[in-house]
């Protein structure tokens, strides 16, 4: 492998992780307000208990893309960071409101209701606007004007493609985030919690599904560069199909820890497709990962760090696991 | 305003913002181990209540210092491309190995807050101590990247290319020590004297019951001993940054000072208004060779002037007050704590008088404007250049455009934000008072 391909990899490892722990974060958030009227059913609780240690540990992975992005691809920092100004600062404004009011939502008991509203409403918004990075990838919607590039906004949010994926990152949030807590709830012995997340992934998981085709479909009319390198890669992409069933049935047959393995592993091998499609672009077709790679030196300097960092790191995150993954004290207390 | 202006004006808010709940998400986890350590040591559950109640607080204020630093963190590539195309290839590391100071953070931060009865008390020593260090690896990190654009080192620009890179260069450049060591030593006091001005006001509104006034003087004393110490630290180590300003960017300096004329026996001077057109600081207090001295350590030590430099790459001349205010703040800091410490400690007198006890009210955010002053200083100082004679802030702006409409909802929001923060602190705590605590804590025993 080329140290291009290594950083172009790492970023989609990182990219992967984000994708799935934040779907989980934003959707639990989701649920959370939806049932908070409900306190007898512990689907809020289940959420706030998922969410409170959890989400800080998430947010730090939008900076790990966002330097990992910077140092691996300074180049395509560049034109990302040009046409990205407004729909990123969206993005952050909610973010803003979303974390905090989260947080003091756990503080206020008196305004529990009001800011959990505003906390699970802004976190649906932030992954469908998120993903409309995608879109922009692949090309057609930056012009060149005076030497500046600028984001076609208005023709971004004309294209019939790019709500296909605001539909999918709705839709994966919900049957992420519901499929881990139902599992969630069923280590921690909660059965009507269990069985409203259940009922919540079995309706998702085929909307998803659904938004996934037709992203297919829709792409192979704006990016039919994408498409045509997708369908080579379609043996990944029933495979992901075939996890996906595999996951659902399993669900139905209460076994939801064996549903989330499949559900990852059904994004990872369509992410997988994406991704290699998707190569060699960044930003389709200016920024190849090839035009915009770093220095060499401070990319092995970084690799380094990468290795030495996470091996430090890793019996804290064991640790952490065990504190709030496995720990019966903690998922058991009322 | 030009877009230029603006793209500054929305990350200096930015900044601004962040830096308030970033300061004391370094400052407090240092207390709350203080406090950690003196319980284990003393058995005295007042400290055990003391460090309860202020992690809930920084758990408060993570809320919003998570997300605004990643407000930071995005704007810099949103705002600054040109400049961030450099960083990625030349200063990577330190913002890489901030990130495992977050993670590092993150992990205990929740293990601390959410596992704390289920941990014994060595382990909540440790968590509570990886918290600290994460928060403190965190602020010299990025502090490193702010060092870096005083001094850059570690590569060279040629026809527009980066080339001969050497990141770990970069990364030890010659700002890195006493600009990261400043940073984190004004983070600690800061921290110590926010508790110390929360704990004096207590202490005046609980006069007359007992045990909350034991705690809250308990709480005053260990902050003021150490805002104390981290303040004078500061100070020497503020003397150093002075030093290396006048090595490493003169200009900087003379601005600082308002100095216009070369000399050896340069007079520092103490307030006034710089005054472009007559070339002098007008109403200053000056004091002959200080300057000198304060720059070499010698009073013959040759001061460059402004008037060495073209005009247009002048700081801004206010600066001369921000450095002023940041000094001043300092030294009254060092001197409350000093006069307080020794009121109870080594006259032993009962209680503080009231003046005393109004000057610590304060101290808190002195401590903080003496910050945020710092930074203004700082970076605006380094004004036109983002990195120090390599590149201009306004080279490296975004051309995008837009820029109006957002610093209007950035700026908006944080007020809105830091509104909402204090009325969320003062409902909480109305809510769950001390007294409650004290009491729960007598039944238990
Ligand atoms: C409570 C806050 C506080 C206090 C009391 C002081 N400082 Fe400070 N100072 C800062 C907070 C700060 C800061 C906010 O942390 C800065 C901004 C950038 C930096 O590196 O630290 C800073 C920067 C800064 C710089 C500029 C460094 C640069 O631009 O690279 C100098 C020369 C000093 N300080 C000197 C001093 C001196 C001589 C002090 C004497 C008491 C002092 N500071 C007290
Ligand atoms: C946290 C405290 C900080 C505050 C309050 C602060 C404040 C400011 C202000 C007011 C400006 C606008 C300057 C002007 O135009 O006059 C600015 C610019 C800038 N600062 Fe800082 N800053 C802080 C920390 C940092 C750090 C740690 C970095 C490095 C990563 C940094 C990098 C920059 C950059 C790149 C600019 C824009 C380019 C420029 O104006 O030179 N700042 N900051
Ligand atoms: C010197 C001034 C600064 C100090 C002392 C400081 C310190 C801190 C602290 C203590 C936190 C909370 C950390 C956590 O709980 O994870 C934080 C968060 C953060 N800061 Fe700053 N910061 C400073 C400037 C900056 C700048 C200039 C940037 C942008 C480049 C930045 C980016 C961030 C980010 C991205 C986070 C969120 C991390 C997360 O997701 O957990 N900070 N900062």
């Amino acid at each position: 492998m080329t140290d291009t391909v290594i950083a172009i990899t790492l970023l989609w490892i990182f990219v992967f992780i984000y994708a799935v722990a934040a779907s989980i974060d934003f959707g639990a958030g989701f649920w959370s307000m939806i049932y908070i009227s409900r306190p007898q059913t512990e689907v809020t609780n289940i959420a706030n208990r998922y969410l409170s240690p959890s989400w800080e540990v998430t947010n730090v992975f939008i900076v790990l893309i966002v330097v990992a992005l910077v140092s691996f691809f300074p180049g395509a920092t560049y034109t990302l960071g040009t046409v990205l100004l407004l729909p990123g600062s969206l993005v952050l404004l909610l973010l803003m409101f979303r974390s905090a009011f989260m947080v003091f939502s756990h503080s206020l008991e008196g305004f529990r209701k009001l800011l959990s509203i505003v906390s699970g409403i802004t976190g649906l918004f932030i992954p469908a606007l998120i993903i409309a990075v995608l879109p922009i990838s692949q090309g057609g919607f930056i012009q060149t004007v005076n030497g500046a590039e600028r984001l076609l906004m208005r023709k971004l949010f004309a294209s019939p493609s790019t709500y296909t994926y605001i539909a999918f990152a709705l839709g994966s949030t919900l049957f992420l985030s519901s499929l881990l807590l139902a599992d969630y709830s069923k280590v921690s012995e909660k059965s009507a919690a269990y069985s409203i997340y259940r009922k919540g992934a079995l309706a998702a998981g085929p909307i998803s599904l659904l938004s996934a085709i037709l992203i297919l479909v829709a792409m192979k009319f704006s990016s039919p560069w994408l498409y045509t390198n997708l369908i080579r890669h379609s043996a990944w992409l029933i495979a992901s199909i075939a996890a996906f069933t595999v996951g659902y049935i399993t669900l139905l047959i209460g076994k939801p820890r064996l549903s989330v393995v499949s559900a990852i592993v059904q994004y990872l091998l369509a992410s997988y497709a994406y991704g290699a499609s998707h190569m060699p672009y960044i930003v389709y077709p200016t920024v190849t990962i090839q035009s915009g790679f770093t220095h060499p030196e401070t990319f092995r300097a970084l690799f380094a760090s990468y290795i030495v960092g996470f091996l430090i790191l890793a019996p804290g995150f064991i640790y952490f696991w065990r504190m709030f993954m496995k720990d019966r004290r903690y998922l058991k207390q009322q | 305003m030009d877009d230029v202006l603006l793209a500054r004006a929305l990350f200096g808010t930015t900044m601004g913002f962040h830096i308030i709940f970033a300061t004391l998400g370094v400052g407090i986890p240092l207390m709350i181990l203080a406090a950690e350590v003196l319980y284990q040591r003393t058995k005295d559950t007042d400290y055990s209540i003391m460090a309860k109640r202020w992690t809930k607080a920084i758990a408060i204020l993570l809320g919003v210092a998570i997300p605004s630093g990643t407000i930071a963190g995005v704007q810099l590539s949103l705002l600054w491309p040109g400049f961030m195309e450099v960083v990625g290839k030349v200063i990577a590391l330190p913002f890489q190995i901030e990130i495992f100071a977050f993670l590092l953070e993150a992990l205990f931060m929740s293990i601390y807050v959410y596992a704390y009865d289920r941990l014994s008390s060595s382990m909540r020593i440790l968590s509570v101590s990886l918290v600290a260090l994460g928060a403190v690896a965190s602020a010299v990190l990025i502090t490193n990247v702010h060092a870096f654009e005083g001094t850059p080192t570690g590569f060279r620009i040629e026809n527009g290319d980066v080339v001969a890179v050497d990141p770990w260069a970069a990364f030890f450049n010659p700002g890195f020590y006493v600009t990261a060591g400043h940073v984190a030593l004004t983070a600690y006091m800061t921290g110590a004297f926010a508790i110390a001005s929360i704990a004096a006001f207590k202490m005046i509104r609980h006069r007359l019951q007992q045990k909350q006034f034991a705690l809250h003087q308990k709480a005053l004393l260990l902050s003021l001993a150490i805002g104390g110490i981290f303040s004078l630290a500061s100070a020497v180590n503020g003397h150093g940054n002075a030093q290396f300003l006048h090595r490493h960017q003169p200009e900087k300096l003379a601005a600082a000072e308002g100095l216009f004329v070369t000399q050896s026996h340069a007079p520092l001077a103490i307030g006034g208004i710089v005054d472009r057109e007559n070339k002098q600081v007008k109403y200053a207090i000056e004091l002959p060779g200080a300057l000198s001295f304060l720059a070499g350590n010698r009073f013959d030590e040759v001061v460059r002037g402004l008037n060495e430099f073209p005009e247009e790459n002048w700081p801004p001349l206010f600066i001369h007050l921000l450095f002023d205010s940041m000094v001043g703040v300092g030294i009254l800091l060092i001197l409350l704590s000093i006069i307080g410490f020794s009121w109870n400690k080594i006259l032993k007198r009962e209680g503080f008088p009231r003046w005393m006890m109004w000057g610590f009210i304060a101290s808190g955010p002195l401590a903080m404007l003496g910050i945020e002053f710092g930074w203004i200083f700082a970076c605006t100082g380094r004004q036109p250049w983002v990195l120090y004679h390599i590149m201009k802030t306004a080279d490296s702006a975004t051309k995008s455009g837009n820029l109006g409409i957002l610093f209007t909802l950035f700026f908006g929001m944080y007020v809105f934000f830091a509104v909402v923060t204090g009325l969320v602190m003062y409902f909480y705590f109305r809510r769950h008072p001390l007294s409650s605590e004290l009491e729960q804590d007598n039944l238990s025993i």
